[in-house]
């Protein structure tokens, strides 16, 4: 692993005002640090890759990294990258949203762009809740967690990123946490050099709105949440459907040769 | 513009739409299918691959205008089509090329709304929405071709003056001029004059993406050259970053403005006919022009002094022009096939100088050339 002082000076934009916006023990400092690893060691030139987010806090990320950035509109980032893609296939295009972004508003988007099979690596950072708009619940708050918008516990079951984008055909689908942070930079090189739609689903945290619900006090305890729930996929095959109820299944869940959007 | 010796061919208003955009050098079209609009995509679908460039159907409007934004961040000329509906769903895209300024056309076939609406019927109720569409103050370009021939001369100015001011443009279009044919001489390359977007004469490290270089327009690299830089719909500084300072967000907001603001001499595309000696003048746009002229001639014939002054540029709205007309006639009258958008900005650049006389419809029917004579009779002192 280089010296990060090195991967920082190369890769975050020396003209951009820091501090960042995230709260401190947020997971998306953890996920840019393990994005700009994994670009690095890939070999990408910075001028070869897009990265394009909707809305949220973990979409504020391209601005801080030297590439080429769009912050686009809530849960429309795949739309705009499918545009980039197709107009200048030899882009490499990456989107980050969140949990509320890619599959609440941006859910037709994102199975359909799975569906097309573009050339796009997409990270969905799921951290369960909408942290910059003051903690609401989103389609993977877990049932009865109570959340500012669900005072009294949350009443819908949640959505399992994973299990939809493999639906709609991705060729590629991930998980991890923030907390496996060595798991995290194998899947994001994995899912960066897959011909295809890839995508990881990144398990984190919201340190402000998220651990009041779920009854998690610090960063230390969610992210300890995070590694307790978590079950490798090779384990998590061998379980049953009641064992794994409310487990972080992490690790290559799909990887499959289909024909791209431009090959066909 | 035209070159009489070039043979005329039928086309449909759909067709030369898209042999527009063509010319203009349009290399990306992302859709989605809805009445009266679907021909232009259609036809993209069948042409744009043959000249080398990209077509997508999308699974809605919003990711239409998404991808269209995308397509032309990645230097591609980039359009869409729609109608009604989609057009209200792609508002908020809109807004977000129109503050990052990214070059895009969208053209609006019209048909009656609110909702639904009647889909294959003709109307020009969205003249407002092209103007107000999105939230916030913004300006807006909105062009409204009368026929078949100038649907394809507006399609192409619609790229230039996008590709100039860096802003999307509107073609605002009535579902008979999308599906009329017509002869139309189609003008050889070349006969048209094709603009593009400025690019940066400095090196990378020198680029301010949203600097003012005294045209207000910003040159614009595409994505993959080496200038690199940051795009987003929130307020931002020169170098593209979010901001929040008075000073930086007000001045952003201005320029936006101002780029096609000083330029509204510029941008005074209009056809008159007897206009001279007119007591009455009417003003319109669209099909509905179409429909003026005759009635303009009979009433002359009759001996009534009219004239007719047809508007190709809806939005920014022509104010000093109209104001010209406004000061040299009696009255006006303005024929619209809704219940009175643009006769409204007239009653506003009129101030109480003449009495403003509307014909409005909204029922998917046209008005005739017969409805707008007898409205002059009654009205000619």
């Amino acid at each position: 692993m280089k010296e990060t002082a090195e991967l920082v000076h190369k890769y975050l934009r020396s003209t951009k005002k820091f501090p960042h916006i995230w709260c401190a023990g947020c997971g998306n400092g953890i996920f840019m640090q393990a994005l700009i690893r994994a670009i690095d060691r890939v070999g990408y030139s910075k001028d070869e890759v897009v990265l394009v987010s909707g809305i949220g806090c973990s979409s504020r990320l391209p601005v801080y990294v030297d590439f080429n950035t769009v912050h686009t509109t809530h849960g429309r980032a795949l739309t705009f990258a499918t545009g980039i893609k197709l107009a200048k296939p030899r882009l490499k295009v990456i989107t980050i949203m969140g949990d509320g972004d890619a599959i609440a508003i941006g859910g037709n988007h994102l199975i359909h762009a799975a569906r097309r099979n573009v050339e796009i690596t997409s990270f969905i950072i799921n951290n369960q809740i909408y942290g910059m708009t003051g903690g609401q619940c989103s389609p993977t708050t877990p049932l009865g967690v109570k959340t500012t918008s669900c005072p009294y516990g949350n009443l819908e079951p949640n959505f399992d990123i994973c299990r939809v984008v493999e639906a709609a055909g991705a060729a590629f689908v991930a998980r991890s946490t923030v907390y496996h942070t060595r798991l995290l930079d194998q899947l994001i090189g994995k899912a960066l050099k897959k011909k295809g739609f890839a995508m990881v689903e990144v398990v984190s945290q919201c340190v402000t709105y998220g651990g009041r619900g779920m009854r998690l006090n610090s960063p230390a305890e969610m992210m300890k949440w995070q590694k307790d729930n978590s079950i490798p996929v090779e384990k998590a095959r061998e379980l049953g459907e009641a064992e794994l109820e409310g487990k972080i299944v992490t690790g290559v869940l799909v990887d499959r040769e289909r024909p791209t959007y431009r090959e066909e | 513009m035209r070159k009489v010796t070039r043979k005329q061919v039928l086309l449909q208003g759909s067709e030369a739409c898209v042999k527009g955009a063509l010319m203009a050098g349009c290399h990306f079209f992302a859709g989605y299918p809805i009445t009266p609009a679907s021909e232009i995509m259609e036809v993209m679908a069948r042409e744009l691959p043959k000249a080398g460039g990209v077509f997508i159907q999308m699974e809605d409007e919003i990711a239409s205008m998404g991808a269209v934004i995308g397509a032309s961040l990645a230097g591609a000329k980039s359009m869409t089509a729609t109608s009604g509906p989609g057009f209200s769903l792609m508002q908020e895209n809109i807004g977000f090329a129109i503050m990052t300024e990214v070059p895009c056309v969208i053209v609006d076939v019209m048909r009656v709304g609110p909702s639904q609406g009647l889909p294959t019927q003709p109307s020009q109720g969205d003249v407002m929405q092209a103007r107000w569409g999105t939230h916030g103050d913004h300006p807006a370009i909105a062009l409204a071709p009368s026929s078949v021939h100038e649907f394809l001369e507006l399609t192409v100015q619609a790229f230039n003056l996008s590709e100039r001011y860096r802003t999307p443009v509107i073609v605002l279009v009535d579902e008979v001029v999308a599906h009329m044919r017509e002869g139309v001489i189609v003008p050889a390359k070349g006969d048209i004059e094709v603009e593009e977007r400025s690019q940066p004469t400095v090196p990378p490290e020198w680029y301010i993406p949203y600097g003012d270089p005294g045209t207000g327009v910003p040159p614009m690299p595409a994505f993959g050259e080496g200038y690199r830089y940051h795009v987003t719909g929130l307020c931002h500084d020169v170098q593209g970053y979010p901001t929040t300072r008075k000073d930086e967000a007000g001045s952003l907001i201005s320029r936006l403005f101002w780029k096609i603001s000083k330029d509204l001499h510029r941008l005074q595309w209009l056809d008159s006919f007897y206009t001279e000696d007119a007591l009455i003048t009417v003003i319109a746009y669209g099909f509905v022009a179409r429909a003026a002229l005759p009635a303009v001639k009979e009433a002359r014939e009759k001996g009534l002094k009219v004239g007719l002054v047809k508007l190709k540029v809806l939005w920014p709205f022509m104010s000093q022009t109209v104001t010209k007309v406004l000061e040299k006639s009696q009255k006006v009258l303005v024929p619209e096939l809704n219940i009175g958008q643009i006769s409204r900005e007239v009653k506003r650049v009129n101030q109480g100088r003449c009495e403003v006389v509307t014909i409005n419809k909204v029922d998917g029917t046209l008005i005739t050339p017969r409805e707008i004579l007898k409205t002059l009779e009654e009205i000619h002192p």
